[in-house]
C-alpha cells in the first residue's frame, strides 16, 4: 500500500482492508509510537469537519509526524480563486502525504492525479469517505469477532447516506444478510442493491425499526435530514419512527452493538448511551487507530 | 446500400481518398463535426444533411478527404450517432465498411451531469467508463455518478 492513494473504498482490495484492520489492532494496543518523525502530513480541509480532522491529526501526532494545513475554507487559497490543481501541486511540495476533505465530488480523485504525494480522501462531497468505512469494518470485527455471516441492519436515510452505501458494498464480500429500514422515500438506491444481488446475498426491507431488533448483530443508525423531503409533512410523519430507544432493545441478541457515524441528532435516545450495546463513541475512537494504520502503511513504515 | 441510396449520395461529390461517415441522424450532423473537431480540418470536407434515406427517413453524411480515423477517435461519435457507418475510400473505391462502436471509455466530449462534480468546477477534462452500452450509461471517473442518455450533454 506504500504510496497508494485511498480515494474510494474499492481502491484497496478486501485483503488490503483486512491488513489495515490488523494493523489498527496493533496501534490500539500501542497507540503512541514515534515512527513517522521523518514525515510531514498535510490536512487540507476545504470544508470544515472538526471531528474527522482531529481524528487524523491525533493519529498523525501520536506517531510523531509533523502537521501542516488548514481547517476551513476562509483560510485557504480557494477563497482567492486558486484552482484545486495549483493548491495540491504546491502543498505536495511541502508534505509527504495529503489528507483532504472537499465539498466537490471527485475532488480527491482529481487531486490524486495532480499530486506528487499520496492522497487520503477524508470526504469528497456526497461521494466517498473511505476511512469511515474502514473504521466501521474495524468496529464490527472487534465487537463480533468476525466479519462473515452477520445480520446487519441499516436504519434511516439509506438513499443519500454515503456511509451506508460504502459499508453495504464492503460487506458484500462477507456473506452478510442485510436488513434495510427506511421510509419509502429514502430506500437504498438500486445502484447499491445491485451489488448485493451480484453476490447472491439476501436483503430485507422494512419500514418499522422494531421488527429488526431481535434479528440484528449490528444496528447501524443514520440521521434522517429534513431537507431530504420535498413535502415537510412527509418528514413530520417519519421523523419519530426511526428513533432507537432503550426499551426497544429488550429482545435484542446479546451480541448486538449499535453503531452511528456521528454526529447524531435525536435518532438514538440518550437513554441508550448507558446500555452496553451502545458502541458509537468507541467507534469514533477506533477511527484514530484506523487512520494510524493508513498513515503508516501509505508512508511505507510498515508493510 | 440500395441503388437508390447510392444515386442520392452522388449529390455530394465523391472523394478520391478518405472517409465517408454515412447514416448519421440529420440532427446529429453538426454534433459529429464538433466531436471530431472537423471545423478545424484543413482539407476538403463535404457535409450534407436532410438527405432522404430508406433506412432512416432523413440522414446526414460527412466526407473527409485524405483522413483515416483511428478507432478511438471515430468511436466517440457512436454516442450521438450509433447508426453511423464508416466507409473507407481509396482511389474512389470502397475498401472497408464498418459500423461505429460505443467505446469502453469516453474522454473529454461529455459533460458530467452532476453540478457538484469537480469536473464542472475546475479547468479539467472529463473521463467516463461506459458501464452500459445498450442504454448508454457512463460512470464519471471523478464523482462516480452515472450520466445517462437522458441527461447527457456534450461540450
Ligand atoms: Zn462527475
Amino acid at each position: 500500500m506504500k504510496n497508494k492513494s485511498l480515494i474510494s473504498i474499492n481502491d484497496f482490495t478486501p485483503e488490503e482492508h483486512i491488513r489495515i484492520l490488523d494493523l489498527a489492532e496493533e496501534f490500539e494496543r500501542q497507540p503512541t509510537q514515534r515512527i513517522l518523525e521523518e514525515f510531514v502530513v498535510a490536512t487540507l480541509f476545504f470544508e470544515p469537519s472538526t471531528r474527522t480532522r482531529l481524528s487524523f491529526e491525533s493519529a498523525a501526532s501520536r506517531l510523531g509526524a509533523r502537521l501542516i494545513g488548514f481547517s476551513e475554507p476562509a483560510s485557504t487559497s480557494l477563497q482567492k480563486g486558486e484552482s484545486l490543481r495549483d493548491t495540491i501541486r504546491t502543498i505536495s511540495n511541502y508534505s509527504d502525504l495529503i489528507v483532504m476533505r472537499h465539498p466537490r465530488e471527485g475532488s480527491a480523485r482529481f487531486a490524486s492525479e495532480v499530486s506528487t504525494v499520496p492522497i487520503i480522501n477524508a470526504g469528497d462531497g456526497a461521494n466517498q469517505h473511505p476511512t469511515q468505512t474502514l473504521l466501521d469494518l474495524y468496529s464490527i470485527r472487534k465487537t463480533q469477532g468476525k466479519l462473515d455471516n452477520l445480520n446487519i441492519a441499516f436504519v434511516g436515510d439509506l438513499k443519500y447516506g454515503r456511509t451506508v452505501h460504502s459499508l453495504v458494498m464492503a460487506f458484500c464480500n462477507y456473506n452478510t444478510t442485510f436488513h434495510l429500514v427506511s421510509p419509502v422515500a429514502l430506500k437504498l438506491p438500486s445502484s447499491v442493491k445491485i451489488h448485493i444481488k451480484d453476490k447472491k446475498l439476501t436483503y430485507h426491507q422494512y419500514t418499522e425499526l422494531q421488527e429488526i431488533v431481535p434479528k440484528a448483530d449490528i444496528i447501524y443508525m443514520t440521521r434522517i435530514q429534513k431537507e431530504r423531503f420535498s413535502d415537510p409533512l412527509d418528514y413530520e410523519k417519519v421523523k419519530n419512527s426511526y428513533v432507537l430507544k432503550k426499551q426497544m432493545l429488550e429482545d435484542a441478541k446479546p451480541n448486538l452493538k449499535i453503531l452511528h457515524p456521528l454526529p447524531r441528532v435525536n435518532e438514538i435516545a440518550i437513554d441508550v448511551d448507558s446500555n452496553p450495546m451502545a458502541y458509537y463513541f468507541t467507534q469514533a475512537l477506533n477511527g484514530v487507530f484506523i487512520r494510524q494504520a493508513l498513515l503508516a502503511s501509505i508512508l511505507g513504515v510498515v508493510s | 446500400m440500395s441503388k437508390k441510396e447510392i444515386r442520392k449520395e452522388l449529390k455530394v461529390s465523391a472523394i478520391e481518398n478518405g472517409t465517408v461517415i454515412d447514416h448519421i441522424p440529420s440532427h446529429s450532423v453538426f454534433q459529429v463535426i464538433r466531436i471530431l473537431n472537423l471545423a478545424e480540418y484543413p482539407n476538403q470536407l463535404l457535409v450534407a444533411t436532410n438527405l432522404e434515406s430508406q433506412k432512416m427517413g432523413k440522414k446526414g453524411i460527412i466526407k473527409v478527404r485524405n483522413k483515416f480515423f483511428v478507432p478511438q477517435e471515430i468511436n466517440k461519435i457512436a454516442l450521438v450517432a450509433p447508426s453511423a457507418t464508416l466507409i473507407i475510400i481509396k482511389d474512389f473505391n470502397v475498401t472497408e465498411k464498418k459500423q461505429v462502436k460505443i467505446p469502453n471509455q469516453v474522454e473529454k466530449i461529455v459533460k458530467c451531469f452532476n453540478p457538484n462534480c469537480i469536473t464542472n468546477n475546475e479547468e479539467m477534462e472529463t473521463l467516463f467508463s461506459v458501464i452500459d452500452k445498450k442504454d448508454l450509461k457512463l460512470r464519471c471517473r471523478y464523482c462516480e455518478k452515472i450520466t445517462a442518455k437522458n441527461n447527457m450533454t456534450f461540450f
